[in-house]
C-alpha cells in the first residue's frame, strides 16, 4: 500500500464548502422555485441570498487558488484515452478492468472528467451565478431609485437560472454516483476527505511520478 | 519548517471555516427586533400634537344665539375674511373637478355628473344627496355655488360632536342642533368630522369604501396603525393635510388624474423597510398591498347591489329583510345586497389614473365599469394596489344603450320618486328629464362594476402580508393578475417537465449502472471462485 497526497488543503476545504452550498442552494432555490415549503418562501429566498454571497465569494477564492498554484492546468481537455475512458465506463467496468487513465497528483482527473469539469466550470456555474446575480438585482424602473435591470424579464433570467439549477442537481447525482466507481466504492470520497489516496503496490504508479509526490509532500 | 507552514495553514483554515459557518449559523437563526430610526422619527414627530392658537369659545362674535345656520358662516366669516374663497374653489364644494382624462380630453368630473355603484346619481336627488354637501339648501341642480353664506364651516370643524346635518334638508343641520354650542366649539377637523359623511357613503356605515367606518373614530391599532387609540391616534388631517382648504387625498370612485394625492410615502419614503428586498417591491407594489391584508375589520361592507329587486312589496308596502349579521339583505327601495366583513381585498395594476362613466355615457362592455382604473404591468408607473369591487346592477335605457338616472327621493307619494311610488317607469323619466337627457321609454337592468382602491384600515406590521402569500403556486393573492413572472407563483412548465423526467432518468442510469456493477462482480466472484475450486479440487493423476 502507498498513500498518495492528492488532495490539498484549500482544494478540500474548497470542494465540501462549495459542495454544500450548492446543496443548500438547491434547498432553498427548489423553494423559492414552488416546488415544496420547508422553510417558507420568506426564509428560503433569504437563505438563498445569503449563501450565494458565501458561493460567489468561495469561487472568487477558487478561481485565484487555480491560478496562484496552476492548479488550472489540470482541467486543460484532451482527447486522449477519452474515448477509452467513455467504453470503460460503459463496459470494461462490468467486466472489471482497470481504470484506463492513472491518477496521480500531476494529473488526478481522468479525460472525461477534464472536460465535464470544464464545462461545469465554465459554462453550468457562470450561467448559474451569473443569472442569479441578475435575479439578485432584479428591479424594474422605479421614479426615485436607480435602475439596475432594467425590464428585462425577469421569467428568462429565472429561466436560465432555473436550467443552471437542473443541471447542476444532475450533475450532483451522477458525480456522487461515480465517486463510487474509484478503487473501492469509498476511496474516491476518503481521497476529498484526508487528501491521502491509497494506490496499490502493483498499481503501476511511476517511480518518477511517487518521487515527484514524496518531494511536494 | 514545512510541517509548521502545514500546521499554520491547516489551522488558519480551519479558523475560517468556522467563523464563516458561525457567521452564516448567526444569520439564520438569530433574530433581532431590528430598531428602524426612520418610523421611530416619525411617531416622534407626529406624537406631538398641536395645541390651538385660538379658543373659539372666547370670541365675541361667536356668543349669539344664532337662528340659522348662514348666520354661523358669517360670523365665521367676520374674521376669516378671505376663507370662504378656499372652500368655494374646493371639490367639497363644487362636487366636480376639472382633470385630463385620456380619451376625453379636459372634463369635469365629480358628484354632480359621475354615477356610481350605489345610490346611482345625485341629479334629481339632491335634497337627500347633499346631506353630505358642505352647504345649505342644494335641492336641484339650480344650486347657487357662489353663494358665500350657504359654506357650511360646522359639519368641518365642529368639535362638540353636536353637529348633525338633517336628513333630505338639503345639506342643513338637523333641527336639534344648538348652533351656538357648536360655533363655540369648532378647532381642526377630528375623525368624526370627515366620517361623518365619509364613512357614511352609499346610505349606511362602511357601505361604500369598505376602509372607511366610523369604528375609526376610536378603534385599536389592529384595526388601523395610524388611528388606532391606543397607538399614533392619529386624525385624518395628519395625512389629509388642507392647505388653503385644498384638501390632500382623493378616490378614484370620483377623481381622474395622478395629482394632489395624498399618500404613504410622504411621511414613509420611497425606502421605509431596512430590507432591501422590501423597498425594491415598493417600486411596483403599493405600500398598501402588503400592509392592508384586509378591509371591514370591524363592520361589514356592501359588495354587491341588485338595483333589479328593488320594488318587491308585502301587502302593497315596501320591506326589509336583514342578514345573519344583521345587514340589511333586501330593502324594497333599494333592492338586494350581500354584505362581507373581514375582507381580503382583489389586486389590479394602477397607475393613478382612472375613467368614469359619466352621465349620458354609451354602454361599452358589460359588466358597465362605472370606474376604471387605469394600469398594466408594461406600464412603468402603475402598481399593484388593493381594491374592493363592487358589482351589481343597475337600471339602463334599452334604446339609447346608457345607464338611467332614476328620481329616487321625493317628498311624497305622487311625484314619480321610485322611494315613494315604486314605479321604475316614472321614476326614470323623472330623473332623465331633470338631468337634461331623452329616455326612450323602454328600461332594463344591466350588471355593473366599480373599484374602490382601498388605502385605510393599515395593519401593524406584524399583521401585515407574508411572502408566500403572493410567491405560491397555488391560490395566492396575485393569481388573478397576469402578464409578468412572480417567483414562486410562476414557472416555465416545460422546464419543469424537463428536470422532473432529467432527475428521475438520471436516477435510473444511475440505479442501472450500479445494479450491473453489482451483479457483475457477484458474477464475476462466482466465476473466479468455480475456477479456483476447480484448480483446487483438480483430481490427482
Ligand atoms: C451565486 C449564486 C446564486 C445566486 C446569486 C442566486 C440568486 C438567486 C435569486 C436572487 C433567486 C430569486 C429568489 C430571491 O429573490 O431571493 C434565486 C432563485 C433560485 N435559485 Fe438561485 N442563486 C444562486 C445559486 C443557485 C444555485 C447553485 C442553485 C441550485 C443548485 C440555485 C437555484 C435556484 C432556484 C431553483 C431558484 C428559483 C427560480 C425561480 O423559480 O424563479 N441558485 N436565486
Amino acid at each position: 500500500m502507498q498513500k498518495v497526497y492528492i488532495y490539498k488543503g484549500f482544494e478540500r476545504l474548497w470542494h465540501w464548502s462549495q459542495a454544500s452550498l450548492i446543496i443548500f442552494l438547491a434547498l432553498t432555490g427548489f423553494e423559492v422555485h414552488g416546488a415544496y415549503t420547508i422553510f417558507g418562501f420568506e426564509k428560503a429566498a433569504e437563505f438563498h441570498r445569503t449563501a450565494s454571497w458565501l458561493l460567489i465569494g468561495l469561487i472568487i477564492l477558487a478561481i485565484f487558488w487555480h491560478i496562484t498554484t496552476g492548479e488550472w492546468r489540470q482541467y486543460i481537455p484532451t482527447t486522449r484515452k477519452l474515448k477509452e475512458q467513455v467504453i470503460y465506463y460503459m463496459s470494461g467496468i462490468f467486466k472489471g478492468e482497470h481504470h484506463p487513465t492513472e491518477k496521480s497528483e500531476l494529473s488526478k482527473l481522468n479525460p472525461l472528467q477534464r472536460i465535464v469539469y470544464l464545462s461545469f466550470k465554465l459554462l453550468l456555474v457562470p450561467m448559474t451565478i451569473i443569472s442569479g446575480i441578475l435575479y439578485l438585482l432584479y428591479k424594474t424602473f422605479d421614479q426615485n431609485n436607480l435602475i439596475v435591470i432594467e425590464d428585462y424579464p425577469l421569467a428568462s433570467i429565472a429561466f436560465w437560472h432555473t436550467m443552471g439549477a437542473i443541471l447542476l442537481i444532475i450533475f450532483l447525482i451522477v458525480h456522487v454516483y461515480m465517486t463510487t466507481t474509484g478503487k473501492t466504492p469509498t476511496s474516491n470520497i476518503k481521497a476529498m476527505i484526508t487528501g491521502y489516496e491509497e494506490f496499490d503496490e502493483e498499481d503501476e504508479v511511476k517511480p518518477e511520478q511517487n518521487e515527484l509526490n514524496n518531494k511536494i509532500q | 519548517m514545512c510541517d509548521t507552514i502545514h500546521t499554520m495553514l491547516r489551522n488558519l483554515s480551519f479558523v475560517i471555516v468556522v467563523i464563516i459557518s458561525s457567521l452564516f449559523m448567526v444569520n439564520i437563526f438569530h433574530h433581532q427586533d431590528s430598531f428602524n430610526l426612520k418610523l421611530e422619527e416619525l411617531k416622534h414627530k407626529y406624537a406631538l400634537k398641536a395645541v390651538p392658537s385660538v379658543n373659539h369659545s372666547k370670541l365675541p362674535a361667536l356668543q349669539e344665539n344664532f337662528k340659522t345656520p348662514q348666520e354661523v358662516t358669517e360670523a365665521c366669516l367676520s374674521c376669516h375674511t378671505e376663507t370662504h374663497k378656499e372652500v368655494m374653489s374646493s371639490s367639497h364644494w363644487n362636487w366636480e373637478r376639472a382633470s385630463y382624462i385620456e380619451g376625453r380630453g379636459v372634463a369635469s368630473s365629480g358628484k354632480k355628473n359621475v354615477m356610481n355603484n350605489f345610490c346611482l346619481g345625485t341629479n334629481s336627488n339632491q335634497k337627500s344627496c347633499a346631506k353630505c354637501h358642505i352647504g345649505y339648501g342644494m335641492t336641484s341642480s339650480h344650486f347657487d355655488f357662489n353663494n358665500a353664506r350657504n359654506v357650511d364651516c360646522m359639519v368641518c370643524h365642529d368639535n362638540s360632536d353636536e353637529y348633525l346635518k338633517g336628513a333630505s334638508m338639503a345639506g342643513y343641520p338637523d333641527r336639534n342642533v344648538n348652533l351656538g354650542n357648536v360655533a363655540r366649539s369648532v378647532g381642526s377637523p377630528r375623525k368624526s368630522n370627515c366620517g361623518s359623511c365619509h364613512s357614511f357613503g352609499g346610505g349606511g356605515n362602511n357601505v361604500k369604501h369598505g376602509d372607511l367606518d366610523v369604528a375609526l373614530n376610536s378603534c385599536s391599532r389592529e384595526v388601523d396603525v395610524h388611528m388606532g387609540a391606543n397607538g399614533m391616534n392619529l386624525e385624518c388631517v395628519a395625512c389629509h393635510t388642507a392647505k388653503n382648504h385644498n384638501i390632500l387625498g382623493k378616490l378614484y370612485s370620483v377623481s381622474s388624474d395622478n395629482s394632489n394625492r395624498a399618500t404613504c410615502e410622504q411621511c414613509h419614503t420611497s425606502t421605509p423597510h431596512l430590507s432591501d428586498v422590501l423597498n425594491r417591491h415598493g417600486s411596483r407594489v403599493s405600500c398598501q398591498t402588503c400592509h392592508i391584508p384586509k378591509y371591514a375589520k370591524v363592520n361589514s361592507t356592501k359588495m354587491s347591489w341588485k338595483w333589479s329587486d328593488a320594488g318587491k312589496l308585502k301587502d302593497g308596502k315596501p320591506y326589509e329583510e336583514e342578514d345573519s349579521m344583521g345587514n340589511h339583505k333586501y330593502m324594497s327601495i333599494k333592492g338586494s345586497f350581500i354584505w362581507k366583513r373581514n375582507v381580503k381585498p382583489d389586486y389590479i395594476w394602477f397607475n393613478g389614473t382612472a375613467d368614469h362613466y359619466l352621465l349620458g355615457d354609451s354602454i361599452k362592455s358589460i359588466p358597465v365599469q362605472m370606474n376604471i382604473l387605469n394600469g398594466s404591468y408594461h406600464d412603468r408607473l402603475s402598481k399593484i394596489i388593493p381594491v374592493k369591487i363592487h358589482v351589481g346592477d343597475q337600471i339602463y335605457d334599452k334604446v339609447y344603450n346608457r345607464l338611467a338616472q332614476p328620481k329616487l327621493y321625493g317628498e311624497a307619494a305622487g311625484d314619480s320618486a321610485f322611494w315613494q311610488d315604486f314605479k321604475w317607469d316614472e321614476a326614470v323619466a323623472a330623473g332623465m328629464k331633470e338631468s337634461g337627457l331623452a329616455y326612450s321609454g323602454q328600461y332594463g337592468f344591466v350588471e355593473t362594476v366599480m373599484y374602490w382602491p382601498v388605502n385605510h384600515m393599515v395593519s401593524p406590521k406584524e399583521q401585515s402580508v407574508g411572502c408566500a402569500e403572493c410567491h405560491t403556486r397555488t391560490n395566492g393573492r396575485l393569481a388573478k393578475l397576469s402578464g409578468f413572472y412572480l417567483p414562486g407563483r410562476d414557472s416555465n412548465k416545460t422546464q419543469d417537465s424537463f428536470g422532473y423526467w432529467m432527475l428521475i432518468l438520471t436516477l435510473l442510469a444511475v440505479f442501472g449502472h450500479a445494479t450491473i456493477r453489482v451483479l457483475s462482480k457477484i458474477y464475476r466472484n462466482k466465476y473466479e471462485k468455480q475456477i479456483i475450486s476447480y484448480d483446487e479440487d483438480k483430481p490427482e493423476e
